[in-house]
């Protein structure tokens, strides 16, 4: 145990996600040697962020204003949405420049063994854009684990009625990649998702 | 394949251990809390990523210590590959393979097979089912690891399942349930038959051992045999005699079939009833079931008889030998059975035994031995009166024939 304040730090980082003790006790050290202004600027951030942002009214992505950037943008198609669980996953999407639709935040996906369920998600919200806005596909976007793979199943038997087309993003190899690596999951997922490319 | 090689950091009574194995037998002797069992312990669990003796992974570190740290060399086609795996309770444990980069613990399954026989195993013959279950999936994991995929995803499925349920019978909320429910019933299900089919066939190729060891370990015409026993409604019990398994899509429809079913009971109590996390594995004798009717003796036959045939089926479809680890048993076992035993397993490629008494290993089995004293392991210097052995030392004189004398035992 450190005095005061120094262990205050420690225990106020090592709440963070990802941020074990040790690594708590590294960055507290750090932020004490580090410049005045270094540390000034970082707790000015911290104090205004909670203040400042907000969520985009359509969308849910964080944004500064009423709608976030992508919503705002008139270059983008009204026709695609992807939902996806997190703003971090808008993130990732919009690395790749492939897609010019927008999107759909959910806030997490189902897991009733912490307590979410449907309702705890952003889906009526999606549900009303879908019957608002001239949508014509949903793509499904959550993470390809068991929580985000029942999100999907569950978005899909509630879209589907409405005769909405509803995708999920495809799973398997990973690109650049070995086959002789690929676990037995993700090959046979490979296998099941895999296309025809002639004939 | 064989174990060439162990060496253990901070595993159980261990502080540090390095001991070489040959191919053949070799017989850890020592008096009851020695260490002899904790050694055997850790090759099994580099084999299976778990202990046969306790479910979590804090007692197998050694007092004081944080973390323990299982190697081990194998031998496979005349090649050499090193195993590690860190064990850390309560963080995820680290693995690698070789001298690459760490892995994930999953992906050493495979590099070393064994098959493990020990009092515990007395529960499979006369405890719950989820023994039995976890004799089945443990063997179909040996066969093929990526079974511990399904079987970890399954457990996870069913655990958000049962917390729906749960959750529905405290708050009362039933349209909420009936929203999403079905979402949870179609990844069980799918699953839940992948995870049934891969045992169904499994007991299909199992079966037939089982009857052989038996009736080899028993020295009779018993009529030993195992069946699978379903909860699902309209899955008809599965003889293991004739070939034909249900398919994935019919294991599946009776999954739904069995939540439809059960949907009522199931929110009364709050958990699945329907799944192969219900199923059981029914061991009968002649024509009655072996638990409660089974004789001691007869039900340390079965037990061994389930292990062996476990040896026999990795054997015939690995095209190696699994490591035949016998802990502490032979003092179990009347000397019929051990005689018999003893030939039985005498063409293993390495079998490791333990015994508190080296007089209850038959002596032309022994094969190597070492000391296990507080800890730590030595030759013993050759025993004057090994010769003198054979000589019954008490009525059990041993009418076993003389071809069973194994020889490859000796190293």
């Amino acid at each position: 145990m450190y005095e005061g304040v120094v262990q205050d730090l420690i225990d106020e980082l090592g709440r963070l996600p990802g941020v074990g003790p040790k690594s708590a006790q590294r960055i507290a050290f750090h932020l004490l040697q580090a410049d005045r202004a270094d540390v000034q600027r970082l707790s000015e951030v911290l104090a205004v962020v909670k203040d400042k942002v907000r969520f985009c009214d359509l969308c849910f992505n964080v944004s500064e204003d009423t709608l976030c950037r992508i919503c705002g943008d008139s270059r983008r198609s009204v026709s695609l949405i992807c939902v996806v669980e997190e703003p971090k996953d808008i993130m990732a999407m919009e690395r790749t420049r492939e897609f010019r639709g927008r999107y759909h935040v959910l806030g997490g996906a189902i897991s009733p063994i912490d307590g979410i369920g449907p309702d705890d998600l952003r889906i009526t919200e999606l549900m009303r854009r879908l019957g608002a806005e001239p949508i014509e596909e949903v793509i499904i976007a959550t993470n390809p684990n068991l929580n985000g793979e029942a999100t999907a199943t569950y978005l899909s038997r509630l879209l589907s009625p409405l005769g909405m087309p509803v995708s999920r993003l495809a799973s398997g190899l990973p690109v650049g990649g070995d086959l002789e690596y690929a676990d037995e999951v993700t090959l046979g997922r490979a296998f099941e998702g895999r296309r025809l490319i002639g004939g | 394949m064989y174990l060439r090689r162990l060496t253990l950091t901070g595993f159980r009574s261990y502080e540090q251990l390095e001991l070489d194995f040959e191919p053949g037998v070799t017989t850890l002797v020592g008096r009851n809390g020695q260490g002899k069992t904790n050694l055997v312990e850790a090759v099994g669990y580099l084999a299976t990523l778990g202990s046969h003796r306790v479910a979590t992974d804090h007692p197998l570190i050694r007092a004081g210590d944080e973390q323990a740290v299982v190697r081990a060399v194998v031998v496979r086609d005349g090649r050499d590959q090193s195993i590690e795996i860190e064990i850390n309770p309560g963080r995820a444990n680290r693995a690698r393979l070789g001298r690459g980069a760490a892995v994930r613990p999953r992906d050493i399954l495979g590099s070393l097979r064994t098959v493990l026989f020990a009092p515990e195993d007395l529960a499979l013959v006369k405890g719950d089912p989820a023994g039995r279950r976890r004799f089945l999936d443990d063997l179909l994991v040996a066969r093929q690891p990526r079974w511990a995929a399904a079987r970890s995803d399954y457990d996870k499925i069913l655990k958000q399942r049962n917390a729906l349920l749960k959750n529905a019978r405290t708050s009362r909320n039933d349209a909420a349930l009936a929203d999403s429910l079905p979402v949870w019933d179609t990844h069980l299900a799918a699953t839940g038959a992948n995870l049934t089919y891969a045992r169904l066939r499994l007991l299909r190729d199992l079966a037939p051992y089982v009857g052989q060891a038996y009736d080899q370990v028993s020295d009779s015409v018993s009529g030993a045999r195992i069946d699978y026993q379903t909860s699902l409604p309209g899955l008809a019990p599965v003889p293991s005699g004739d070939g034909a398994v249900p398919t994935v899509e019919e294991i599946t429809a009776a999954m739904h079939a069995g939540f439809a079913e059960q949907r009522s009971r199931e929110v009364e109590r709050g958990i699945t009833l329907v799944g192969p996390h219900r199923d059981d594995l029914e061991l009968t004798l002649g024509e009655l079931p072996a638990k409660g009717y089974a004789s001691h003796g007869e039900s340390w036959s079965f037990a061994l008889a389930l292990r062996l045939a476990g040896y026999q089926l990795l054997r015939a479809d690995v095209a190696t030998d699994p490591v035949l680890v016998l802990d502490d048993v032979f003092a179990e076992l009347d000397v019929g059975r051990r005689t018999r035993l003893a030939a039985l397993i005498s063409d293993c490629e390495q079998v490791l035994i333990t015994a508190a008494v080296r007089d209850d290993v038959p002596p032309d089995l022994a094969g190597r031995l070492y000391d296990v004293r507080r800890g730590a392991v030595t030759v013993p210097p050759p025993d004057p009166s090994a010769s003198a052995a054979t000589a019954p030392t008490t009525d059990e004189v041993e009418s076993d024939p003389s071809d069973a004398t194994p020889t490859r035992a000796i190293s």
